[in-house]
């Protein structure tokens, strides 16, 4: 990797906003504790890579932040709202927060253009023509502008996966959750998503993102989390995390992974 | 190391093709009309068994409804004697001046002479409507939507019933009869069983329990109880619950057992749809910020009807044919009206019945088969603007 482009990108534009608290989190599936005891506190414009074996949670956090799971206990706020129980201001932190999912998610039956406004227009009651400029605004930004009029099954995956990125940023988040989006991708098509992604961190947007690309995590994370066994096991900037992983858990994930 | 020939096997581990190999016609046998024979009739010898039966079986049937039904049949008469073996001297088939001469009782029953064409009507503008809907390529659908399930049922129903005060006579439903009645109780079904369906299928998938638990319930007892049963009820038992004048029409109760019976089992199939959509997808649309209905109606059902399309057709086929059951309540439907004229003594020779059972089978089957094939065309549309 390139470090005069890391050093570009690393010193972000923090503001000293809150986007997402979660504090003490505790969520079960049953009897099985998930997650226990989650303190994160992730500031305006900082991107957050979340690693962890498979089972650590990690999936199940960032799916709390907007409700697709519940929590039983503990507190999370997102962008000054705390999510409850309460379906409006469920109904308040989704808009504010997009979602990128392993399997894309995109509605089959709609064209890439469609899946981009209907949210806009369903969800911000805008005008079609204006939503319309904005989603091929940011398909162009994803340079697919030309997949417009196709339907979903007729994309690469990883064209696919750019079609979810730009159907979420066309809602204007504030945070984006990517829950391992290069996960269901074929090999040679990992790149153009990632460079998405390191185009979007460019342009300060708070990102959490599941994922297992290390190579990503340094050029763009401020701070990778490491998840095992439903908790947090330690957390640091990207250099010290690869250089000097603390905890023997940790040591022994990078071991893993990186050969 | 020498190219001796035991080394075959060395040399055949490295490969690069030297050529690139162009694409050839498939051989003779695999295309043609004898190919498509060979294919699908005469594969394996289960399979030309198969064939030689069905020949058979078409070599039996066919000829022998074509000679009743057009050869030997009957075509002009004023009564009985035209189709009594007896009085012609000659093998008779289909007695067709009965079916002619009673025509006008099978579409309309006992509809008052005068104001059978305001039945007419109300069979144009149907059908303008059916046309409208179904044809995806019609002018502003939008309005063909409204027209079908606003201005239509509105009009039918001042149509038909009467309203003395734009000048139509009122007409009894019990004056009703025939392909009308059929055609208004299988619409009705059709109409209602789907909304109506889709509601208790999301009832029964609900997160609240109240809601889920009714829905159970209702789809359980009404699948639980035979049509025939629920039309008794609605026709014998209601009435002794409700006082004289405020029990609705005997018609209206039938239609009301009909759509309710109709839209437990439409439930049934809707929720097998809707189980065949990915979490994914509920997610996603959770996700972009869509609430409950607009996620239902914008993301799932718009799939979930889709994949059901041959189970929703399927339910319907079965409606338009339970339809004749309405006879048990004494409503005059087309098969009714049929069994009524068949025994009626102007026309009784041994082959009325015949004719009047097969007038019968060709309108069922003409119905079901239609429906049957459009589904066939929608779904291979569908097929063709979403592949996966």
């Amino acid at each position: 990797m390139n470090v005069a482009e890391r050093s570009l990108l690393k010193p972000a534009k923090l503001n000293t906003a809150v986007a997402v608290e979660l504090v003490a989190l505790n969520k079960w599936y049953g009897d099985f504790h998930v997650l226990r005891d989650i303190n994160l506190k992730v500031m305006g414009g900082e991107r957050i890579v979340i690693c962890g074996p498979s089972g650590s949670g990690k999936s199940t956090m960032i799916r709390c932040i907007n409700r697709l799971e519940e929590h039983q206990a503990g507190r999370i706020v997102v962008d000054g709202v705390e999510v409850t129980a309460d379906l409006k201001k469920i109904d308040e932190i989704r808009r504010e927060v997009g979602m990128v999912f392993q399997h894309f998610n995109l509605f089959p039956h709609l064209t890439v253009l469609d899946n981009c406004t209907l949210a806009p227009i369903w969800v911000r009651k805008m005008p079609k023509k204006e939503a319309e400029d904005i989603a091929l605004h940011y398909l162009e930004r994803v340079k697919i502008p030309e997949q417009a009029g196709k339907y979903p099954g007729q994309l690469s995956g990883g064209q696919q996966q750019r079609v979810a990125i730009a159907r979420a940023l066309c809602m204007n988040p504030k945070i984006m959750l990517f829950d391992e989006p290069t996960s269901a991708l074929d090999p040679e098509m990992v790149k153009e998503v990632l460079d998405t992604m390191v185009a979007l961190a460019h342009d300060g947007m708070t990102m959490l993102v599941v994922t297992h690309e290390m190579g990503f995590a340094r050029q763009v994370a401020n701070r990778i989390v490491f998840m095992d066994e439903g908790q947090i096991v330690e957390a640091n900037v990207p250099e010290e995390f690869f250089a000097h992983p603390q905890h023997e858990r940790t040591k022994l994930f990078l071991s893993q992974i990186l050969h | 190391m020498t190219m001796a020939e035991g080394d075959l096997a060395v040399t055949e581990i490295a490969f690069v093709s030297g050529t690139t190999i162009a694409p050839r016609p498939p051989p003779a046998a695999m295309t043609g009309a004898f190919g498509w024979l060979r294919e699908n009739l005469l594969s394996t010898p289960f399979n030309i068994a198969l064939t030689a039966m069905i020949a058979l079986l078409i070599a039996w049937a066919v000829p022998e409804l074509v000679k009743f039904l057009l050869v030997v049949a009957v075509w002009s008469g004023s009564d009985r004697d035209a189709c009594l073996e007896s009085v012609q001297h000659r093998e008779i088939g289909a007695c067709w001046p009965f079916v002619w001469e009673r025509l006008p009782y099978f579409i309309y029953g006992s509809y008052p002479i005068p104001q059978r064409w305001r039945v007419d009507v109300f069979f144009a503008m149907l059908a303008i409507g059916i046309v409208w809907l179904l044809w995806l390529n019609a002018p502003r659908r939008d309005l063909g939507t409204i027209y079908f399930f606003v201005v239509l049922p509105v009009t039918s129903f001042i149509l038909l019933t009467g309203w003395g005060a734009i000048g139509l006579q009122p007409v009894d439903t019990v004056l009703w009869g025939g392909v009308l009645v059929t055609i208004v109780v299988a619409s009705v079904g059709i109409v209602f069983s789907l909304p109506l369906g889709i509601l208790l299928a999301l009832g029964r998938r609900s997160r609240m329990p109240a809601v889920r638990t009714l829905s159970v319930i209702f789809i359980e007892f009404v699948r639980g109880v035979p049509l025939v049963t629920v039309l008794f009820m609605a026709s014998v038992m209601l009435p002794l619950f409700v006082p004289e004048r405020l029990s609705p029409d005997k018609l209206v109760r039938a239609l009301v057992g009909i759509a309710i019976f109709a839209s437990a089992y439409m439930a049934e199939v809707v929720r097998a749809g809707l189980q065949a959509i990915p979490k994914g997808q509920y997610e996603g649309a959770m996700a972009v910020g869509l609430r409950y209905w607009q996620m239902m109606r914008l993301i799932i059902l718009p799939q979930a009807l889709k994949v059901t399309i041959p189970n929703i057709v399927n339910t319907y086929i079965g409606l338009f044919k339970d339809t004749t059951l309405v006879f048990i309540v004494g409503i005059f439907d087309l098969l009714h009206t049929i069994e009524v004229a068949r025994i009626d003594p102007k026309w009784a020779t041994p082959v009325t019945s015949t004719t009047g059972y097969a007038v019968a089978a060709i309108f069922y089957l003409v119905f079901c088969y239609g429906m049957s094939r459009y589904a066939r065309a929608m779904e291979a549309r569908l097929a063709r603007v979403d592949r996966r």
